[in-house]
């Protein structure tokens, strides 16, 4: 009998996953479809490009910043076992541009966006908003969602390139000022060692995050409860959804990129 | 114009609508009432096709509205929502203008402004009223702005959800008498949903009451008092005692 009541939770919680998989794929396939179809809301779009991407910068770049900082000093402490000091600003680099350049650029705007985004249609929601664009013959879909999807999945990849320069520039004031680096050769090393497609991984993985960022934050907005609460709910499902996801399409995408 | 026939819709075990007919002549004023929660909101939000009934059919001019072009129908109906419904992200004016800066019946910047701007003085506020956001108006500055926003395209067909719900005596007033001179002005076929029943007299030439998922009662509304239904009477006269019970 107890084995059965644990048989049924599970399958109960495993059915709740796929819905919610299923809804949001079914989502993401309707924004896509009005991606390509007229009407489109140009001054929606600039005010979300704006909003997301030109807004986003400061807390990206202090992110890239102190990130790349960090990171040189972990690499200089941990090669300093094998002696191997000389590979910080190689490592900084290749460190920043692929891995944490994107993710934590992609984390940071997902606090950031995700949660606005949310709470913003979330609130017209519940306040008849969206009800209101329907009786004036405006698809939400193409007014709200479509706008900001394309502003996130643009802006990001720009986002992490301005974080990765940062990043590495953050790198580099460390290793100058404190672990004694020539500033020429450091420079020097970072610019030799990096491949196109060191910057180009990350900057395809920025435009994948970005629109996870605004489908996660625009979906459940769209599907916000009635009440603060439930404004409230959607906002944290929003910010959690859109960072484990990035998680995982970090992970995918890395090997899909970066295996033999 | 409007003609309901057989509607139901349910919410999960809830059965909000069982069974709703009703027909709105064109250039009529139907006011429906009824108490909380009996169903008027999903009423108009089916026609509106906001919500999707579970069976009956819906005729508009003769229509139906399953079957109409969505943008073609839509940009017959003018709506003034309960809590206004105005985008706190546009001006008054971006409000009012909504629909003129958008979709087939686009106009100019400047020609849609000036529309907003007759619109707002027609619902008795000042031109320098449009470029404030929602959020600087009072209640029933924003109920009139949604107003304005409902009469902008001049529709055929006007809907009205509680629209004195928390205002003062005195500006529910006005917004009754601004419905009533409105909807007798464009020729407007209305609907309006209250449980305000100075509203009702003000607004109606018609009134029908929904109660448990049916129309109970329905007629002009001067024979509203004079009707012998037993519910009816319990909603006007607001009496705790009758066959609507107390606590639901």
């Amino acid at each position: 009998m107890r084995a059965a009541t644990i048989l049924a939770r599970v399958g109960r919680a495993v059915l709740a996953i796929l819905a919610a998989t299923g809804r949001t794929t079914r989502f993401a396939a309707e924004t896509l479809s009005h991606l390509v179809r007229p009407p489109f809301y140009w001054h929606e779009f600039g005010a979300a490009l704006i909003t997301i991407g030109w807004l986003s910068l400061p807390v990206v770049g202090m992110t890239a910043l102190f990130t790349g900082g960090a990171l040189a000093l972990q690499i200089y402490a941990g090669g300093a076992r094998f002696s191997a000091e000389a590979v910080v600003p190689s490592i900084v680099a290749i460190g920043m541009t692929r891995e944490l350049g994107p993710v934590l650029g992609g984390l940071m705007v997902a606090a950031r966006v995700a949660s606005s985004v949310a709470a913003e249609i979330g609130t017209m929601k519940v306040t008849e908003q969206i009800d209101a664009l329907v009786t004036l013959s405006t698809n939400p879909m193409k007014y709200l969602t479509v706008p900001r999807v394309l502003a996130a999945t643009l802006a990001l990849p720009v986002l992490v390139g301005v974080g990765d320069v940062i990043g590495i520039m953050g790198g580099y004031l460390v290793g100058v000022t404190q672990l004694g680096f020539n500033h020429a050769a450091y420079l020097t090393n970072t610019v030799e060692f990096l491949e196109f497609w060191d910057v180009g991984s990350g900057i395809v993985k920025g435009a994948v995050f970005g629109f996870i960022v605004a489908l996660m934050g625009c979906y459940y907005g769209m599907n916000s409860e009635r009440g603060a609460q439930g404004v409230g709910r959607a906002t944290k499902s929003a910010v959690v959804a859109a960072a484990v996801l990035i998680l995982a399409a970090n992970y995918v995408l890395t090997g899909l990129f970066f295996s033999a | 114009m409007i003609a309901l026939s057989g509607i139901h819709k349910a919410f999960g075990p809830n059965r909000v609508l069982r069974g709703v007919d009703l027909v709105v002549p064109k250039g009529e004023s139907m006011v429906i009432i009824g108490g909380s929660g009996t169903g008027k909101s999903v009423l108009l939000k089916c026609i509106l096709g906001l919500v999707r009934p579970d069976a009956g059919t819906i005729e508009v001019a003769g229509e139906d509205v399953t079957r109409a072009d969505r943008d073609a129908f839509l940009s017959r109906f003018g709506m003034l929502f309960q809590g206004a419904a105005l985008f706190d992200s546009l001006t008054v004016w971006q409000n009012v203008a909504f629909r003129l800066l958008r979709g087939p019946g686009k106009r100019p910047k400047a020609e849609a402004r000036e529309i907003a701007i007759d619109k707002l003085r027609r619902v008795g506020l000042r031109a320098e009223v449009a470029d404030l956001f929602p959020a600087e108006l009072s209640g029933g500055m924003q109920k009139r702005v949604g107003l304005a926003r409902a009469i902008a395209a001049n529709p055929e067909i006007i809907f009205f959800d509680e629209p004195t719900t928390g205002l003062d005596p005195i500006m529910a007033g006005v917004i009754n008498e601004l419905i009533r001179e409105i909807v007798v002005e464009m020729g407007a076929t209305a609907m309006t949903i209250t449980h305000d029943m100075t509203s009702v007299r003000a607004i109606a030439d018609d009134v029908a009451m929904l109660h448990d998922g049916i129309i109970q009662w329905s007629g002009p509304v001067a024979e509203m008092d004079a009707a012998p239904d037993p519910y009816l009477q319990q909603f006007i006269h607001g009496r705790a005692e009758g066959p609507i019970p107390a606590v639901r």
